[in-house]
Parts: C-alpha cells; structure tokens; sequence
C-alpha cells in the first residue's frame, strides 16, 4: 500500500473528470425542455434560489429565442448563474421546488436551461450591463470568492471604483480551488471570473493577503468602505491520536491541489477513508476514488436520516464505487514508521430524540478498524478565527458576526462563508449582492453627511 | 364492435376517413400507399388546366415547441399531365373497388370546359365529383377556385353547368374565405349539387423570418398569400359546418367536413356537428399515412363506449346544441372549485383570474407553496381558471344555479330583472 500520483493514463484522467452534467445538445433539445415549463406566477422555484433568479422569466425567454434576455435575467439576480449552474445542489433548491415534483413527473432542468443561457453569455462575452456614471467612491474587498466577486459586480454596476485583494493567484475562490474538478473546470473558473470583471471598474490584485501583506486598517484608510469575502479555511481538526502521521490530510488542502497542481501530478494511496459526509466529503471521495484509489470508505458519525449533503450526491459517491461506514467515529490512527496504516473507529448509536428531535451519536464502547494508507479529513471547515480575533472583528467562534451586513468595525462589511461558516456558492453571491446593498447606503448615507456638515460650516 | 363504415350519397367506403384533395392524392403512387395504409376514400388532387407551381410552397406556424399547428400552401392545382392522372385514377379504382374515388375539378369558367372535364372522370370509373371552388391563391386570380366560391351568383351557374353533364355524385366544397359560408351553400345546393365539402384553406400569412424580414414562404426573396389549414383551423371550420348544418337549405344535402382533423376524436366532432364522413390533409402530410389505424381504432372505441352501433346514430347530434346567444340560460351559473389534494400551487389560476378575470382567487402567501382558493361569492364561472390549470379535474367548476326555472336574456329583460354589478 502506498500513496503514489500518476496512478491513470492521460485518457482515464479525462474521463474521469469529465463534466457530470453535460449541457443541451442542441437548441432543439433546449427548446423542449424550456416549453414544459408551466411559466407558475410567484414561482416555487424562485422562493427556493437564495438569489432569487426570476426562473420562468429566464426560460421563457429561451422558448422565444431571447437568450440573451435570459442570461440578462439570471445574471441580474446573481453574476455567477453560470458557475451556479453546475455546482448547485438543485435537487434542494430550485428544481427541487419544481411543481412537477407534485405531480410525480420530473423537475424542470433548470440548472442545465440556466448553463444553456449562460454559457453562451461568457463564451460570447455578451455585454449585458452597463456601469452608471462614475461616483468618485472606492471600495476595498477582500477575497475574489463567489461573495466579492458578486459584491464588486453590483458596486460597478452603481459607479463605484472596486479593487479586490486576493491572496491565491486566481480568482473565483472554492469555485476555483475546491468545488470538484467534475463540476466545473478551470478553464470555466477563469472565462467566469473574466466574465465578471469584463464590467470594467473591477481590479483584482492577487498574491495580496489580510494579515501577510495588507492590513485592514490601510484598506479602511485609502477605501470609502471595505468588505470581506474571504470564506473560510482548512478542516477541522479530528483532535485524535496519531492525526500527524503521514497520510492524514485536510480535504481542502487535498482538493486545492487537485484543482491548481493537475490531476497526475496528486498522489493518493490504494485505500482511503474520508471522514465526514458534506459536499466536501463526497468531493474528497469522489476525487480520491476518480485519481485512482482503490478503495475509499466515508466515514460518518449518524445515519442517513441526518447526512448533510443530499441524495444526488451521496448517490454519485456510491455510484462511483465509493463504501459507506454508517455510525462510525474515527478514535485512534495507528501506523508505522510514521505511516498510517489503520483507522480505528468508535461504533455509534443515535440517542433517543433530544427536546429539538435531534438525535446524538454516542459512543457504544466498541470499534472496528479499517486498514488504509491515507485518510481524508473533510468534518466541517475551521474559520480564520485568529486572523478576524487580530484585527478586531467581533465573531462567534470564528464565523463573523454581522448586523445588516455590516462587522462591528465602521464602514467594514462582510458576507459569504465567512460569516455564514460555510454553506453554498450561491447563498455566497447572495451575501455579495446584500453586502452591496448595505455599502451603498452607507456610502449614500456619508455622503448625504459629508453634504450636510458642509452646509454647516 | 361497432360498423364504422360509411355511405355518402350512395358511395361506399369501410371508414367515413378520406383523404382530401392534395398532395397526398395527387397520384397512383400515393394512393396505392394510402389504400393499402386503410384509407377509406381519395378526393383526387383537383384537375384542370396545365399549371406551374414555384418552389419553396409551404410554410407552418409552431406552437409551444410543437410543429405544425398551422400549416400554409402556396400550391396550385396538379401539375402533372391530365391524361396521366385519368390513367392512374382508373387503375387504382380497379385495384381498391371497395374505396371511394372521388376526384376534383376546377375546369376553365365556360360550359364546355367542365362538360369536359366531367366525361373524363367519368369514364375512369370514379364514383363522385368534388368542385374545387376553395382555392384562395394562384386560381382565385385567374377567375376560378375562391373566385367562384365567393360569389353566390358564378357558383351557382358553374353548378348548373355541371348537373347538366354529370351522372355521378357532384360535392361542391366551398371556401371559407367570405363572410358567411351560407349564400354560396345554398345557391350551390339550389343548383343541384349532391352535397357539400368544407372547408378548403384560410387566406394566411403564417410568418415573417426575422433575419431576412421576408415573409414565409420565401420564394426567391418574395412570399404571397397562402392557404391556412391544419390543427389551427378547426374551431373555424367546426363554426362554419354548424351554420351549414343549421341552414333550412344548405342541410338538405349531406356534408364532407373538412379542416385540421388530426385525430378520431377531431373526427367525431365534425361528425356530431352534421358531417357524413370527414377528410383530412395536413395530418397526413405531418405524420403519413399510418394514422388511419388510430383514427378508425379511436372512433370503433368511442363508438363502442357510447353504443353506437353505426356513424348514423351519432352524427349530427350536437347541431341543436348550438344556439343563439339569446337562447342561454341565465340562471345557469357554475363556480370554480379548487380541489387542494390535486392543486401544485403553480399560480395560474390565480394570475389569470387576477389579471384577467374577476380577481375571484384568493392568495395565502407560503413558501415555497402558495395556497389558492376561490372566492365562491365572487366568481362569475367563466372557466378561465380550470382552462389555465395545468392539472386534470384539479379545478372544476360545480353547478349553483342561480334560480330553478330556465332563463333567457329576452325573458330577462322582458321582467327587468338587474344587470351585473360588477
Ligand atoms: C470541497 C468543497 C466542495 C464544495 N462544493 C460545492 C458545490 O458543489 N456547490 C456549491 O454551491 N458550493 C460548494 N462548496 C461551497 C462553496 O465553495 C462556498 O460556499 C463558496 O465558495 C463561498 O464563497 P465565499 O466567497 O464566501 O468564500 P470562498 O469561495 O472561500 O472565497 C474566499 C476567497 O478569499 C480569499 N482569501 C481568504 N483569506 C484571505 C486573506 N486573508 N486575504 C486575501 N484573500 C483571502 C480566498 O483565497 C478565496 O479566494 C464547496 C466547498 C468545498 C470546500
Ligand atoms: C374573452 C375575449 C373577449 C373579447 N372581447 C372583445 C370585445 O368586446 N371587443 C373587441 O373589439 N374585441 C374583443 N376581443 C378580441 C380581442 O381584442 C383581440 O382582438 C383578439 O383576442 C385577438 O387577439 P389575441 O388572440 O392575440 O389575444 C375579445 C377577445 C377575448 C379573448
Ligand atoms: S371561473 Fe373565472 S371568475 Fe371564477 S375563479 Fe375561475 S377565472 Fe376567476
Ligand atoms: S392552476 Fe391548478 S394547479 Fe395551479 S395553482 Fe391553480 S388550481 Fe393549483
């Protein structure tokens, strides 16, 4: 056993990392999809996107030929409705709303019409809007993540001059550096981040980060207003013996390199477990299993019944081969010669239902091990506690607390996984247009100050 | 099982489904085709003086991702040589003797020429004669087809000059290019004609191509009217077949029905409205010729279910169902009913009864799913909620009457009984 890279020939890679959602193959195939929809007033489905996105708008519109209005329909309601469209867990969101699923028929494919729209959009960077006439205003963000980048596009939008600082070299943040490279390609995470800064107004300077070479107080000195975007960081600990061996990685760090270093070029061993089972669990599985690992097993404390992530994806888990280990916590790694070699994990059961209904793992005293080479840490993501702690932002455990977007620190803003502690890419975009919203009163609002104070003297 | 065989004036068919006179019937070939498919009839593609026909001659309008609702011909009589379609008739007449023939004509306006024409076909053994005097393009401008349709007084002369000669059935199908169907129909029939067929193509433009901005169909940069049939047509045609059905005169003879009859139960429609047997072109041109199994296998079904033995104990039967607005019940008064079991809370009902109607649905704001009820006090019944309702019996529409006893509008106002208030 052993962890090794190039495990697959160029072929197996690619089709292994080929896109799981493919697009419409034709107008024609669009065109029949888009025609089913019933057009609903005050639509489920919009109810159900965290952005809002007007959806029988946008698919009416490629029903009578108007793409370009409904890439205009999307975009307005959330600029990264291309990336969305393949990353997003539809099944509980929009499509998942879908009236058809009342009528026992299938949803609507509103993710695969949305990517029709959109990806002729950025392919043929359509120029859907317009920025108004400059206001004189600069705005700082922090992180090109799906939060600032969708901040900085409604700034634009307004007049205002963005700058937003990045501390990897590319934009697009998770999107780029940890959704799965199935979902989306890097190729995409470049047009889409393009795309957006095409507005003008936009500046991303990268290989800049809070806390190295930049300091909040400097932003808040040369910007009007600042706003932060920068997500959240590595896994959380497992807090075990022998976690420092080697072969127990972070999951996020493990996709970071899948997705900036090429598929060959990341080594993964023959047996692998992952612990956890969210979005970045299965990613991590998944992944793990498509690089060529022989053998992966997800590692969970509770049962289906309480699984975060939904049924679409623990079903592409399983469908790529990938084991289940239901009510297992991991209790001890053990190796050799500083190698992991054994997983020994608690067997659970879940409590009776708690006042709230929840049920609890508890320990049953017993364990089974799995023999592995490498193990996978994907239980939840750890906020950048001590870097929010330094520069004075009040939080919660990490999470930044916000009162209608804005950070307790004046004309400081923030929104996405930071806050939020990590959820999807869209709620991010949404944080990013809300966090817009309120930096815009607030500059309106020093404004209308600044004017006053001025007729005062 | 029921009989589905048809009688029309005489000529026999084993179903009342004949394909009417078009490109499907324009020669041996097809026909064959047709005949051995099930057919029970051809209406011959109408005969007459040699003509030419352009290129690029149809055009359709789609609907909701569907093709063909309408479907529009810039087409001109058969342009093949006379004597060999005559040939062609005979020879299919001989080979299919249990189907009817029947073959259309549009001769040049003089005696002669129709004196003709008609001991031409007849000589072929075909069992009946249709006049083409629906024709709205190409003919129309050289004085024949709707030229002749359109004015009551020319039609009845050519009809004259037919019953002269003719010893075989004479249909004469008329156009629905005028105002009423009527006077055309009964100076026909005062003239002699054995039936009637209806209706032949409306006067269409389906569409402009919005990137050359010429209008379909595209002829070398130009278009012109064309004739409209297809699915789109039939509420047309329906509405014209019951002002023939209803006429003292006009009903004397018996009715081919014809316009956008895609399936057996577009059939039974016709039929119910006063049609003997029915023809149909734009469905085969859509799907060919194997529709004929469905629709006699429909209309044999139906029959069964509703136990009718033979086409005679149904047809015509919904001619009186159809009135005078004057003649309505008012105290007939129906409202909608949602049933919340079936309902998906799509909002249909309620935005085109918001928008359009009489606000009579009531919103409950949820998320993700609204609930929609109806204002029972407020509802007029006029049915454009359960027509929006994407799903089956979800919404019906109950009956209140309004008072026991039937009510017109002329006895309403006769008691000055009080107008809407709303
Ligand atoms: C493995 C994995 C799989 C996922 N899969 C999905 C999925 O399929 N679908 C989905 O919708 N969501 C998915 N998510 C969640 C989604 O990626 C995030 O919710 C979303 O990217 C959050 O956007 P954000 O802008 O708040 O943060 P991020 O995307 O994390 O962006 C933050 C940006 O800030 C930068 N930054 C951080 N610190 C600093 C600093 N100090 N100075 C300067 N820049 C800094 C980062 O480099 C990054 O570019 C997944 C997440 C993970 C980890
Ligand atoms: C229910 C209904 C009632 C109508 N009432 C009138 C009317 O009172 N007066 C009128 O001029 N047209 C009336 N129309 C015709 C419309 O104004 C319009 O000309 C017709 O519906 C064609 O347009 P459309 O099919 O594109 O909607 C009515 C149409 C409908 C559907
Ligand atoms: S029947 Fe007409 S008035 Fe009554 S609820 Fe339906 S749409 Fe409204
Ligand atoms: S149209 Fe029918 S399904 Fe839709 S909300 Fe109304 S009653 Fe329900």
């Amino acid at each position: 056993m052993a962890i090794v890279n190039n495990r697959l020939t160029a072929e197996q890679y690619n089709e292994n990392f080929s896109d799981i959602h493919p697009p419409f193959e034709s107008r024609e195939a669009a065109l029949v999809e888009a025609n089913r929809c019933l057009f609903c007033y005050d639509a489920p489905c919009i109810k159900s996107c965290p952005t809002s996105i007007n959806i029988p708008k946008f698919i009416k519109q490629i029903a009578t030929d108007n793409i370009k209005g409904s890439a205009h329909t999307i975009f307005s309601a959330n600029i990264m409705g291309g990336g969305c469209s393949k990353v997003c867990p539809v099944e509980k969101l929009c499509e998942g709303s879908c009236v058809y699923n009342l009528m026992h028929e299938k949803p609507i494919a509103i993710a695969k019409l949305q990517r029709h729209s959109t990806e002729k959009a950025i392919s043929g960077q359509w120029r859907l809007f317009e920025r108004k006439p400059a206001t004189g205003k600069k705005v700082a963000i922090v992180g090109a993540g799906p939060a600032g980048l969708s901040c900085a596009h409604v700034l634009s939008r307004e007049g205002i001059e963005v700058t937003i600082f990045e501390k990897e070299s590319k934009g697009g943040g998770l999107m780029t550096y940890g959704i799965a490279a199935y979902k989306v390609t890097p190729q995409f995470c470049e047009d889409e981040v393009n795309y957006i800064t095409s507005l003008g107004g936009i500046h991303i300077q990268y290989n800049k980060e809070l806390g190295k070479n930049l300091s909040l107080p400097e932003l808040q000195r040369d910007y009007d207003a600042v706003y932060l975007g920068i997500g959240v960081g590595v896994a959380r600990q497992l807090d075990i013996p022998g976690e420092t061996l080697d072969g127990v990685v972070d999951a996020i760090q493990f996709i970071y390199e899948l997705r900036s270093k090429g598929y060959p070029a990341v080594p993964v061993g023959d047996k692998v477990a992952v612990i956890g089972l969210g979005m970045t669990a299965i990613d991590a599985a998944t992944q793990a299993k498509r690089l060529g690992a022989k053998e992966v097993t997800i590692v969970y404390r509770r049962t289906q019944e309480e699984m975060p992530c939904t049924e679409a994806e623990l079903e592409i888990a399983k469908l790529d081969g990938c084991k289940l280990q239901w009510l297992a916590a991991p209790k001890e790694v053990k190796g050799q010669d500083g190698k992991v070699q054994q997983l020994i994990c608690s067997i659970m059961q879940l409590s009776a239902p708690d006042a709230s209904g929840r049920r609890a793992p508890v320990d049953t005293g017993q364990t089974f091990t799995l023999e592995v080479d490498m193990i996978i840490k994907a239980a939840g993501q750890v906020p950048f506690e001590a870097l929010i702690t330094s520069e004075q932002i009040h939080h919660q455990q990490g999470k930044i607390i916000i009162k209608n977007n804005a950070t307790n620190i004046p004309g400081v803003f923030a929104g996405g996984d930071c806050v939020n502690g990590g959820k999807e890419v869209v709620d991010a975009v949404q944080a990013g247009k809300e966090g817009a919203a309120a930096i815009l009163e607030y500059l309106v609002g020093s404004e209308q100050l600044a004017v006053s104070n001025h007729q005062h003297k | 099982m029921a009989n589905i065989s048809a009688n029309f004036l005489g000529i026999k068919s084993p179903n009342p489904f004949w394909l009417a006179s078009a490109p499907p019937t324009d020669k041996k070939y097809n026909v064959l085709r047709a005949l051995e498919a099930g057919w029970g009839g051809i209406v011959w593609k109408t005969l007459g003086s040699q003509v030419k026909n352009v290129s690029s001659r149809y055009s359709a309008v789609d609907y909701h991702g569907s093709r063909v609702m309408g479907f529009n011909n810039i087409e001109l009589i058969s342009d093949r040589p006379l004597e060999l379609n005559l040939q062609e008739i005979r020879e299919c007449v001989k080979l299919f003797p249990d189907r009817a023939m029947i073959v259309s004509l549009m001769a040049d306006n003089d005696r002669n020429s129709w004196h003709e024409m008609i001991a031409k076909v007849e000589d072929t053994g075909a069992h009946g004669i249709e006049l083409n005097f629906g024709c709205p393009h190409g003919m129309n401008e050289r004085g024949m087809g709707s030229a002749v349709g359109q004015d009551p007084e020319i039609a009845r002369m050519v009809v004259e000059w037919v019953m002269e000669k003719a010893t075989i059935p004479v249909i004469t199908k008329l156009t629905p290019n005028v105002h009423s169907v009527v006077p055309t129909g009964k100076a026909v029939v005062e003239a002699g004609t054995n039936a009637l067929s209806l209706i032949n193509t409306i006067q269409s433009v389906t569409g402009i191509d919005l990137d050359t901005l010429i209008p379909n169909p595209n002829v070398g940069g130009q278009s012109a009217f064309g004739g409209y049939c297809g699915p789109a047509v039939k509420p047309i045609a329906l509405k014209m077949l019951t002002t023939i059905s209803q006429d003292a005169v006009t009903s004397r003879v018996p009715v081919s029905g014809i316009g956008g009859i895609s399936t057996w139960k577009d059939a039974v429609e016709f039929m119910l409205l006063g049609a003997s047997n029915v023809q149909v072109c734009t469905a085969v041109m859509k799907h060919g010729f194997r529709i004929i199994e469905d629709l006699c296998e429909g209309l044999s079904n139906w029959m069964d279910e509703k136990g009718f033995a033979t086409l005679n104990d149904f047809i015509g039967q919904s001619v009186n169902r159809i009135t005078k607005w004057e003649a309505l019940d008012i105290n007939y008064h129906i409202i909608a009913n949602i049933h919340q079991d079936k309902c998906v809370h799509c909002g249909l009902c309620y935005i085109a009864c918001e928008d359009t109607s009489h606000q009579s649905i009531h919103l409950e704001y949820g998320k993700p799913y609204n609930t929609y009820t109806v204002k029972t006090e407020e509802c007029v019944g006029c049915n454009l909620c359960k027509l929006v309702c994407p799903v089956e019996d979800c919404i019906t529409m109950d009956e209140h009457r309004k008072g026991p006893e039937y009510l017109n509008w002329t006895e309403y106002q006769r008691r000055g009984l009080p107008l809407n208030d709303h």
